[in-house]
């Protein structure tokens, strides 16, 4: 039996046993590139998803959880940011997105889906978040590479860009 | 054997400038220790093999296309470093290109150059010269067909993006594209085409955007755990939960395949004492290799604790070495006004690559093709072949990125489960491994355990330094054909052995007598298989060696860093020190002089480390909590020379996850095992550093634009490490032995003193 799941706001119907973590639905019967295997213990973040905006490991939450929920990834944060602020059209990248890239803040990337996701979260419930409030909310998202300081400004820099401020 | 009046005779300069890495590193001949320098300073692994393109043709490197762009064929890859990047600058410069018209392709056997593994921070440091001549000789080429057809001398020419126009008649000018488009240059490549004096570089030295970071940010790029082929299963390997004792492997007693029958398609595959299963569906796959019943005879060979581990190692019968013997150390230390000595402890430490490591093959009767991460893709096509019965040319094995492996990480494994798997399934195979494969089937970082002793005269000057580190080295026996095919566990030997070398061993300091000795711990029965880790060796060295410099210092009344820079002659040395204290706004005043009754107390710290090449100073500020025993890394400086600076934002940034890391392996970091098995598994079991425990960091690139690159990946790793050590001193007056330094041996510590 299908399940029906709202993903980057097309309606999926996913023929997979209801267990099946939401992951594997994701990165192989939708082919997003997005969410990711990392541990698959919700340890580290590189699953990480909005559903109905909140950030969920989806290695560890099963098809079943999600029905009738709405998903965003990583490829649909420029679209859940338009309809978050009203916007007429979806920018190319969600602020925090263009701002990783400003910061040149990955090294090789893999877990910034994850860190992207949190990232945008925290940003649409606290639009200027502390330094502690950014360490404290990103906590959950371990990068092997050690691009926290520099994931740290690309908040800070998203934040300034979304209040409509310079740079 | 090392020769140790020819490493003293073999500063480190002439070594580098005769090509550097010769000690360490892959596929590097020691005779080449006895070759002139090579003006190009390429590795000897260059030669023409079979089933490669030929690294003596110029378009084995370099293709210029009709649309007046141009492909790089580079043989190293980019672990997500960014050197992808420098490498086009690179060659753009050399071509007067722009980087928009540049680009590299996916490495790949068969089609790609051999330029051995990538590693040891060799990227840049060993196949950018290549690169850089290629590119000088493939623009001489191209000048001298715009000469014919423009009937202008070539010194008359100048080019911009690839433009040729004659000097006194800009109007009258050529493509590139329009001189060769898309056809053979059908020259040697000889190396002695003249290079661009730096001075004129308009694209090396500037810190441009790295190219793969907008499809990253978007979701638009595609890893290796992103690869599918049509009809592919999806596999799982089927191991203990940690290995064992490497020479002993894992035996399979029993498997009930009747335990996954319940899972739609699953299915086992056994060859030897290699399991895996594998479905159509991902999760079908999963579940299959933790449903399955397997009886494991894993013996109980491994020491039970660290502190075994440590004794086990000393008491071994040891290949022993004298990598540096200058001068009368013996002597010296007899006569010297103070010595200050220590025994340190370093555990094992993991890759733990953040993505597990993944391949897809497709494996049919007459060949192979290998989807993979390998950080050598010509390295590990061998063993694949072997392993599928098939003649060399007949498999292809391509890299894909898969996240930062540091190092000798599961990536190959993988790449042989896969090809295993798909051979035995007879359709293509997608392996990924559980958290659990990776961090418990890792080539880990040996666990080394150190004595150092360093004297001083009564004026606070460096006399005797000796070094003696005791660790087993590196494997290259990878557990799939361990198990499937009986493979004997091979150890590095030679120049792939891990060592202790004058490099990376007091190579900051003007020491007259100065010792150092290798004891080599054979044999990997009782051990875990051992891999090279970022920087390998140097933090555990760095740990050791910086904190009796700094206790050498306090017994001289000297501020650590005015202490460092009184025993350091050499120019590069000090550039790194003076850059760090004067980023950390450093005040000189002794050590632990400001010793504190409150529960949190603060310390700052200052170290020096290298790899092979390159300088790396750093300086660390932390919190200790005396009630809790954690220690907080707030503040980090690096600074890092790493010779000429092709793109100083890429090297700020490794700098940044270089102190990151530091504080993450020196603070959290250890491989945990019982008598049996390896039992941290995972990031509960292995802790790393969170983003909440962060430092800031302040990332220094000393540039020197005039001298080669010689390689920015790993160098100021080690500093950061002996940073945090010796701040820990300054802050709670003791010194910590041995890391992980975890808030119980920091309540150890404390309460101890």
């Amino acid at each position: 039996m299908a399940t029906r799941i709202t993903v980057n706001r097309r309606v999926r119907d996913i023929d997979a046993p209801a267990d099946t973590p939401l992951l594997y639905v994701l990165s192989n019967d939708l082919e997003l590139h997005g969410p990711r295997f990392g541990c698959g213990l919700a340890q580290c973040g590189s699953c990480s998803v909005l559903v109905d905006g909140v950030e969920t490991r989806s290695c560890v939450t099963a098809l079943g959880k999600v029905a009738g929920k709405t998903i965003t990834t990583l490829e649909g944060l420029p679209a859940w940011y338009a309809e978050q602020r009203k916007l007429p059209a979806a920018p190319a990248l969600h602020p925090l997105q263009q701002a990783v890239i400003d910061e040149q803040a990955m090294q090789c990337g893999y877990c910034y889906n994850g860190l992207i996701i949190k990232g945008s979260e925290l940003l649409s419930k606290v639009p200027q978040p502390t330094d502690t409030q950014i360490r404290t909310a990103m906590n959950g998202h371990l990068c092997r590479c050690g691009t926290y300081p520099r994931m740290l400004k690309a908040i800070q820099r998203a934040a300034r860009v979304m209040a409509g401020g310079a740079q | 054997m090392t020769n140790a009046s020819s490493s003293a005779a073999f500063p480190r300069r002439e070594f580098l400038k005769a090509g550097g890495a010769l000690l360490i590193g892959f596929a590097i001949a020691p005779e080449a220790r006895a070759q002139p320098p090579q003006p190009e300073l390429i590795p000897v692994d260059l030669a023409p093999g079979p089933g490669q393109p030929d690294p003596d043709r110029l378009d084995t490197w370099i293709a210029v296309h009709a649309d007046n762009t141009a492909t790089i064929f580079f043989g190293y890859v980019d672990l997500g470093q960014g050197i992808a990047t420098s490498i086009l600058q690179i060659a753009a410069e050399e071509l007067d290109l722009g980087l928009d018209q540049v680009k590299t392709v996916r490495v790949e056997t068969g089609s790609g150059p051999n330029q051995g593994n990538t590693g040891a921070s060799s990227g840049i440091n060993r196949g950018g010269p290549r690169i850089r001549l290629a590119a000088a000789e493939a623009r001489q080429a191209l000048l001298r067909m715009a000469s014919t057809r423009l009937g202008a001398p070539v010194d008359r020419l100048t080019v911009s993006r690839g433009v040729v126009s004659v000097a006194a008649n800009p109007a009258q000018s050529v493509t590139y594209g329009q001189l060769i488009g898309d056809r053979h240059f059908d020259v040697p490549y000889t190396g002695t085409a003249p290079i661009k004096d730096y001075r004129t570089y308009k694209i090396v030295g500037t810190s441009v955007p790295r190219v793969d970071m907008p499809d990253k940010a978007s979701g638009a790029y595609a890893f290796m755990q992103h690869v599918r082929l049509p009809g592919m299963l999806h596999g799982r390997v089927v191991r203990p939960r940690g290995q064992g004792s490497y020479a002993d492997g894992a035996r399979v007693t029993n498997v009930d395949a009747a335990s996954i029958r319940d899972i739609p398609g699953a299915r086992v595959i056994r060859r030897g004492d290699f399991l895996g299963v594998m479905a159509p569906s991902e999760w079908s796959a999963v579940q299959a290799a933790q449903r399955l019943r397997v009886t494991w005879d894993l013996p109980a060979a491994l020491p039970a604790t660290s502190a075994e581990l440590f004794e086990r190692m000393r008491a071994a019968k040891t290949i022993d070495r004298k990598v540096l013997d200058r001068g009368d150390t013996t002597g010296a230390f007899a006569h010297a006004a103070h010595v200050a000595s220590g025994r340190f402890d370093s555990p094992y430490q993991a890759h733990a690559p953040f993505a597990p490591s993944c391949a897809v093959a497709d494996v049919k009767a007459d060949s192979a093709l290998v989807m993979c991460s390998s950080q050598g893709v010509y390295g590990v096509r061998p063993t694949i072949a072997a392993l599928l019965k098939m003649p060399l040319e007949k498999v292809t094995v391509q890299f894909y990125q898969g996240a930062g492996s540091f190092g000798h990480a599961c990536f190959n494994d993988a790449a042989q489960a896969a090809a295993v798997m798909s051979q035995e399934a007879g359709a293509p195979v997608r392996v990924q491994f559980m958290r659990w494969d990776e961090h418990g089937w890792d080539f880990y970082q040996p666990a080394h355990t150190a004595d150092v002793k360093i004297a001083m005269d009564s004026n606070g000057k460096l006399l005797a330094y000796e070094y003696h580190g005791w660790h087993h080295t590196w494997s290259f026996t990878e557990t799939t054909a361990q198990l499937a095919a009986g493979q004997p566990v091979a150890e590095g030997d030679g120049p792939r052995a891990q060592a202790l070398t004058p490099f990376n061993v007091g190579d900051m300091y003007a020491i007259p007598n100065w010792r150092i000795v290798n004891h080599r711990v054979p044999g990997m029965k009782g051990y875990l298989k051992g891999g090279n880790l970022r920087s390998p060796l140097d933090v555990a060295i760095s740990f050791g060696a910086e904190q009796v410099i700094d206790d050498l210092a306090y017994t001289a009344n000297l501020d650590p860093y005015l202490f460092r820079r009184q025993n350091i002659s050499d120019d590069r040395w000090l550039a790194v020190l003076d850059a760090v204290a004067k980023a950390a706004n450093w005040t000189p005043r002794k050590a632990a002089a400001n010793l504190s009754s409150a529960r949190v107390v603060t310390g700052r710290g200052i170290g020096l480390g290298t790899h092979l090449s390159s300088y790396g100073a750093a300086v660390a500020e932390i919190e200790v909590d005396k009630q809790t025993g954690v220690i907080v890394a707030k503040r980090m400086y690096g600074a890092l020379e790493a010779g000429q600076a092709i793109n100083p934002g890429i090297i700020e940034s490794q700098i940044s996850g270089m102190m990151v890391q530091a504080a993450s392996r020196v603070l959290k970091e250890e491989v945990k095992f019982s008598a049996t098995n390896v039992s941290s598994v995972d990031w509960v079991s292995y802790p790393m550093l969170r983003f909440g425990e962060s430092p800031e960091v302040t990332a220094i690139v000393v540039k020197r634009q005039d001298q080669r690159p010689t390689g920015a990946g790993e160098e100021a790793l080690a500093s950061g490490a002996a940073a945090i050590a010796n701040a820990f001193f300054d802050a709670t007056g003791v010194r910590l032995r041995e890391h992980p330094m975890t808030p119980a041996r920091v309540l150890s510590a404390l309460k101890k003193a």
